[in-house]
């Protein structure tokens, strides 16, 4: 029974019962449609934890078998049990060591990694140009006008240029946009009917 | 210089030595960054979830929050080849509902107003312009008949479309990195070096 027709009773349930609640204006129906909000919040949390879990797993094998890069994974273990220790005893209000870590550790490094990618994206750009195909063309040259339009040297270049991007960004970057945007609601709409009828079941696994 | 500055330039500049190639000290940074991510958000969760919105309100006198402490808890079986089978009714509770409130906030919040939106303007040049962008782009997306005579006409417009688009993404992808990366040279030369004042 927990293998086949309770999960999927319990997730049509649930979903009919959130778009119900959608339309109706009873009292009584908000009140537990704000509950069940409330209770997706923390099971959804209880499965991100899972998921730390599962990656602490997988780590502690690696090192047990002393595979390749082995004290790496040690490292990882060590500044997490750091973050957690911190961050379950104290809290993660400003001045704990949880928000130490944070602040002087974790953001720069995040936003350090992310920099990084303004000289992958310059190489990504170089080979892109050597494509010499139509759309590629067309791709780079709304790129250059873009950057052009949006900084004081490209306005000193043509002064039509910031009305120029103005123009790319207001009609055709947003008709694809909206092309992209109304084709990815419809298709996330039907997985949703489908999980909700029964004829989506690849969440729940082997097993 | 101040030693905690200090600490965060060694390990900036142990993440850009990746642009040189990938080497042992930048893979130490990469594995604390990884580690200090995989803490901050579990202690976030903790916090946040398993303590404010279901521990305390708990011990308050909620006591059907039982029920979603056990679905939670359950989740865990996941982690067991036997046992795995119970998680199953947590993940269908967290799937099922978030698909019934994403089917009515995708039709309702996005796709019915993108379209109403889309059809305002349709008298003026720019307005027929849009209206033609989105119903190419569309069926440059429809894959279920093979892109030739009309239709396949119609997806290359889209096509050019979706270029256009992805070209001025590329533009301002390229425009915050940069901006990132002056950041972090501004962090080196003037907060940690005191080159510039």
């Amino acid at each position: 029974m927990m293998r086949g027709p309770i999960p999927v009773a319990v997730a049509f349930l649930a979903g009919i019962f959130m778009v119900i609640s959608f339309f109706s204006t009873n009292p009584a129906i908000e009140r537990v449609s704000g509950d069940f909000l409330n209770w997706v919040s923390i099971v959804s949390g209880f499965t991100i934890l899972l998921g730390v879990v599962s990656i602490a797993h997988a780590n502690w094998s690696k090192i047990q078998r002393r595979k390749e890069g082995w004290p790496y994974a040690v490292v990882l273990r060590v500044f997490r049990a750091g973050m957690l220790v911190s961050g379950f005893s104290e809290g993660v209000e400003t001045g704990t060591v949880y928000d130490w870590l944070f602040t002087n550790l974790q953001a720069p490094m995040m936003t350090t990694m992310f920099s990084m990618l303004a000289f992958f994206i310059a190489s990504a750009a170089y080979r892109a140009f050597r494509a010499r195909t139509l759309q590629a063309t067309l791709l780079l040259v709304t790129a250059i006008i873009v950057m052009l339009g949006r900084i004081p040297v490209g306005q000193a270049i043509n002064s039509n240029l910031p009305d120029v991007t103005n123009w790319i960004m207001a009609v055709p970057n947003m008709a694809a946009q909206r092309g992209i945007i109304i084709g990815a609601a419809l298709g996330a709409a039907a997985t949703a009917l489908r999980i909700i009828l029964g004829l989506e079941r690849t969440y729940m696994g082997r097993g | 210089m101040d030693p905690v500055t200090t600490l965060t330039a060694l390990f900036t500049l142990a993440i850009y030595s990746f642009l040189y190639r990938d080497n042992p000290v930048y893979r130490f940074a990469e594995h604390v960054f990884a580690g200090l991510s995989a803490g901050y958000y579990s202690g976030l969760i903790f916090q946040s979830v398993l303590v404010q919105q279901l521990w305390q309100p708990l011990i308050g006198g909620k006591l059907w929050l039982i029920v979603p402490g056990i679905l939670g808890v359950l989740t865990f079986a996941r982690l067991s080849t036997k046992w795995s089978w119970l998680s199953r009714v947590a993940l269908a509770f967290v799937i099922g509902a978030n698909a019934g409130i994403l089917l009515m906030q995708q039709l309702h919040g996005l796709v019915l107003p993108q379209v109403a939106e889309t059809m305002i303007n349709m008298g003026t040049i720019k307005g027929l312009l849009v209206v033609v962008g989105v119903i190419s782009t569309l069926m440059y997306f429809y894959f279920s008949k093979p892109h030739k005579g009309a239709l396949g006409v119609i997806a290359n417009v889209g096509m050019w479309f979706i270029m256009i688009s992805f070209g001025a993404h590329f533009g301002y992808t390229v425009m915050a990195r940069v901006s990132l990366l002056i950041g972090r040279v501004q962090f080196l030369v003037i907060d940690w070096l005191h080159l510039v004042d």
